[in-house]
């Protein structure tokens, strides 16, 4: 099959950018979409061109490195999908598609689809974990957790990271990728104690590296590869009031909070 | 060279407790005075790193990929063993050693082997805290299944994503550590070189992956968790930037390889399709625990497998080994395989496959069931085949997946290079020839949580240091030698590309010196590689420049020195005459063609020794001694 490429160029951050046309001729449908990409590659190379950059390791829907919007959809078309787990056979022959890097103020562009998502790592460094010091865990089945609720923190844990819910938000909120992981923690035991600092901070981090807000449009569940569902969103939303309202660092708490 | 394991002395069970005894402490108050840098944040590298900081150590933390969440590590799917015997199935931090033991084909240092068995119970603990939300049982208490090599069930599991969950742990302990302020992370960032001073390591060359800037990190001690090489052989199930330059370099600064040709090829992969195939994608080996493998009774049968009865059926590793059946371990099914697919019997468009069938436990258990516990696999191999398991036997082939090779370390994790320590894939690891699955997560975890974190202390306690600052000369030139093999790789021009070359080096390694080997091929790889590598430098196109965000150049760094370890490789396999585990010269094998080691020649682990461009590296062993456990071929019928 052949298809047609507007791709964008960008050659640095605050460098201009814009579509470039490629054609992808004699690919086949059993092809990633990556490995597509790669063929258009090998060929700029050989012409002595500069490929084109674009972000992958695994190539297995685990990594989280890849990412870029095809035709309007981040991660393209299929649902529950990366695009390196997305193969031609979803395309037509002679399909016209426009490639872009996630938009988003909070990520900008490194290069071409490349760009720069470390304000998700400093989200998480905001208190997106359990303080446990190595070696002082208590025996491993000490503390029984539900398994709806094990089942239910790895649906929220199953995260990738890879910014789909930021590019497809019309605001730009980092609000399905927090929320997974406030969600995550919240929802077993061990996550307890800092479970209200937890929120607090992440939400704090999230308005501190520009993110915009969560209206409720949906998107992000949408454009999700994982599947995380927006309801996590509802039970940020939950504990954030409450732990606005009511948490106070040095005072004891009731019950298992 | 010599090889100094440094085993403590004692009973195999008392070893670790001792040593960790007489390990000399650093005082508190003094750790903050010294500086260590981790290269790597996987599963070795990030749980390190965020023990070490929460020690107290300055701590500088390196990865390639944009976050170090992103680590190889997790693509892990299948789970992570660990002695706790929850299933009261007669498991036992000896069963866990021995099975281990002898997995590896009994090429592996027995007391690491046992400490890394007395060790899995704690990481298991250390996980669950931290949030990992493993498969539980209904009444809340923790899950298991079993896995290949194994005869009790002591695999802890989060669906099909363990690595992505026990990483995401270590990534967020290590995030605690940042934002501490005891680690600084530099994600984008490439080590080139170790700056050795007065015969120590004393810090890394660095190239920034964003603007291309050269430089250097000085500090007390360096660590390595930079992953294994499997993408040596191009199509491998690692992810596309898995890459030997972070070992190599520091082979190339003294530190000794050993056992470069002991790799594993993981039997249950999704068949190679094309030319155009960029990597190969692992069906988790969990499968083998319903799933049943079978070919065509007649070779070239081309009817649909629906078609297909029972009775001319072979489902040959239930018929080969009774006891162990399709949970045979992973070299052992994968030549199975291979020679099935080679005598004709092979399944699918490019008859390059077996079958791994679901049709009887959909039947036993119902479709739910069979969801619940793989669903996420089938999901994942119709999006790359567009066959749905549910109604098709799947079809897998053996492809690369993991290294047991790696820096040679001793008890300690340290390299032949004082203060230079390898942790996780990275070091030749407690595998032996043959790694059983579950147990690299275990090993990358048990290195980085619980044994580098005491036995660095020991070593920066012993030691006086100067103080050095990155203007010292041998950073100085340690970078200006990193400068130029940048620039080298820029100025050649040609006309091929570096996947081209890439693609070519992993064909030759495939048929050579993968799933089987014999001299002369391995000879014949030996004189190909050079040619090949000669032809690199000079025809390789790598466009941009280096002062720029250039994947390109990333990627001809690496190629360029798999060419040289390629030959490293073939050059160990061709040395050792004889067979175990993953490596099978077809020269040695039993009458029933399993492999066939020599004890009395080959008990040992050769550790190679860089001598020097242009002269063969020297071969250094490591007799191995085994006092707990008897040698016997491993039978697992
Ligand atoms: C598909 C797949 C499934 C697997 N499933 C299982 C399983 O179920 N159970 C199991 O026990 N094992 C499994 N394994 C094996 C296991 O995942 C790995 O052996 C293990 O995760 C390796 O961890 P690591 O920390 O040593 O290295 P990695 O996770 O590979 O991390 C390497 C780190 O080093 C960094 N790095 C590398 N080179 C450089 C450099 N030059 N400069 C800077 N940074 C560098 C990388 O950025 C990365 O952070 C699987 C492997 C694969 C491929
Ligand atoms: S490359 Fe890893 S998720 Fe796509």
């Amino acid at each position: 099959m052949n298809l047609v490429l507007h791709v964008w160029r960008q050659a640095g951050p605050k460098l201009p950018g814009r579509f470039e046309r490629y054609e992808a001729r004699n690919v086949n449908e059993h092809m990633s979409f990556l490995e597509m990409l790669d063929v258009v590659n090998q060929g700029l190379l050989q012409a002595g061109h500069d490929p084109i950059a674009f972000e992958h390791d695994c190539r297995e829907g685990i990594c989280g490195s890849c990412g870029f919007v095809i035709n309007g959809s981040p991660h393209g078309p299929l649902g529950d999908t990366t695009v390196c787990q997305l193969h031609l056979r979803h395309f037509q022959n002679g399909d016209e598609l426009w490639i872009e890097p996630w938009r988003a103020k909070a990520f900008p562009v490194v290069k071409d689809l490349v760009v720069d998502r470390n304000a998700f790592d400093r989200i998480i460094q905001a208190g997106g974990y359990i303080s446990v010091r190595t070696g002082s865990a208590p025996d491993a089945n000490a503390i029984p957790v539900r398994k709806e609720n094990a089942e239910r923190a790895m649906d929220a844990a199953a995260c990738i990271g890879c910014g789909a819910c930021v590019a497809a938000c019309p605001n730009g909120s980092a609000m399905l990728f927090t929320a997974a992981k406030v969600a995550h923690l919240a929802l077993l035991p061990q996550g307890q104690p800092e479970r209200l600092q937890r929120v607090l901070g992440m939400v704090e981090q999230m308005d501190q590296d520009g993110f915009g807000n969560c209206t409720n449009h949906g998107a992000c569940e949408a454009a999700c590869p994982k599947g995380i569902s927006i309801d996590f969103i509802a039970q940020l939303n939950r504990d954030w009031v409450r732990a606005a309202l009511s948490y106070a660092p040095h005072e004891a708490a009731e019950g298992a909070i | 060279m010599e090889l100094r394991a440094n085993v403590p002395d004692g009973p195999i069970e008392q070893k670790w407790d001792r040593h960790r005894v007489e390990l000399k402490l650093v005082n508190p108050a003094n750790k903050r005075k010294y500086d260590v840098i981790v290269v790597g944040s996987g599963l070795a590298g990030a749980s390190a790193a965020a023990t070490l900081g929460e020690l107290g150590y300055n701590v500088r933390c390196f990865c390639f990929q944009d976050s170090a969440r992103r680590a190889h590590s997790i693509a892990a799917q299948g789970g992570i063993n660990a002695a706790k015997n929850y299933q009261n199935d007669g498991d036992s931090v000896f069963r866990l050693f021995y099975d281990t033991i002898k997995g590896g084909d009994f090429r592996s240092r027995e007391a690491n082997v046992y400490r890394l068995a007395q060790i899995s119970v704690n990481i298991i603990d250390q996980c669950v805290a931290q949030g990992v939300p493993f498969a539980r049982e209904y009444g809340g208490l923790l899950a298991n299944r079993s896995f290949g090599g194994a005869q009790v069930s002591r695999t802890f599991y989060a669906r099909g994503q363990t690595g992505q969950q026990l990483l995401l742990g270590a990534y967020q302990a290590l995030s605690r550590q940042i934002a501490a302020g005891k680690v600084a992370m530099y994600p984008r960032t490439e080590m080139l070189d170790v700056i050795a001073i007065d015969g120590r390591a004393r810090g890394i060359v660095v190239r920034d992956l964003v603007t291309g800037k050269v430089s250097s990190h000085v500090a007390h001690a360096v660590v390595l968790a930079s992953g294994g090489y499997a993408n040596v052989y191009y199509l491998s199930t690692n992810a596309k930037g898995c890459n030997v330059t972070a070992t190599w370099r520091a082979y190339k600064r003294g530190a000794a390889f050993a056992n470069p040709c002991f790799t594993q090829i993981h039997p249950t992969c999704i068949p190679h399709s094309g030319d155009y195939q960029s990597k190969l994608t692992l069906m988790s080996e969990s499968l083998r625990n319903d799933g049943r493998i079978w070919v065509p009774q007649r070779a070239g049968d081309t009817r649909p497998p629906g078609e297909i009865p029972d009775a001319e059926r072979d489902y040959y590793l239930e018929r080969i080994y009774p006891s162990f059946g399709n949970l045979a371990p992973r070299d052992i099914s994968s030549r199975r395989a291979k020679e099935l697919v080679d005598a004709g019997h092979g399944v699918g468009p490019l008859k390059n496959g077996v079958y791994l069938d679901f049709r009887d436990p959909i039947a036993r258990l119902g479709r739910g069931e069979i969801a619940e516990r793989y669903g996420n696999l089938f999901e994942m191999y119709e999006r790359i085949t567009g066959e749905n398991p549910y109604e098709v036997p799947m079809r897998i082939y053996p492809a690369p997946h993991y290294v047991m090779g790696g820096l040679w370390v001793d008890y300690n994790l340290m390299t032949t290079v004082s203060g230079l320590f390898v942790i996780g894939e990275a070091n030749f690891s407690d595998h032996g020839a043959n790694r059983l699955g579950a147990s690299a997560l275990m090993q990358g975890l048990a290195d980085g949580y619980f044994v580098l974190p005491y036995t660095i202390g020991d070593y920066l306690a012993g030691q006086r240091f100067d103080q050095v600052d990155d203007r010292h000369a041998a950073c100085r030139d340690t970078e200006r030698e990193v400068g130029q093999r940048v620039n080298r790789l820029l100025s050649a021009k040609g006309s091929r590309t570096v996947d081209g070359v890439h693609r070519e080096l992993g064909a030759l390694l495939r048929e050579k010196c993968g799933m089987a080997r014999n001299a002369a091929g391995l000879q014949e790889a030996l004189r190909t590689i050079p040619e090949l590598r000669e032809r690199f430098w000079r025809e390789v196109r790598v466009t941009g420049s280096g002062a720029e965000f250039n994947q390109e150049l990333e990627k001809a760094g690496r190629v360029a020195d798999f060419l040289e370890f390629g030959e490293l490789m073939c050059q160990d396999a061709l040395q050792r005459e004889e067979s175990c585990g993953g490596h099978f010269r077809e020269e040695y094998q039993t009458p029933d063609g399993e492999a066939l080691r020599d004890d009395e020649r080959f008990a040992y682990v050769a550790a190679w020794e860089y001598a020097g461009a242009g002269n063969p590296a020297r071969l250094n062993r490591e007799p191995l001694t085994f006092e707990s456990v008897h040698l016997t071929q491993r039978s697992y019928q």
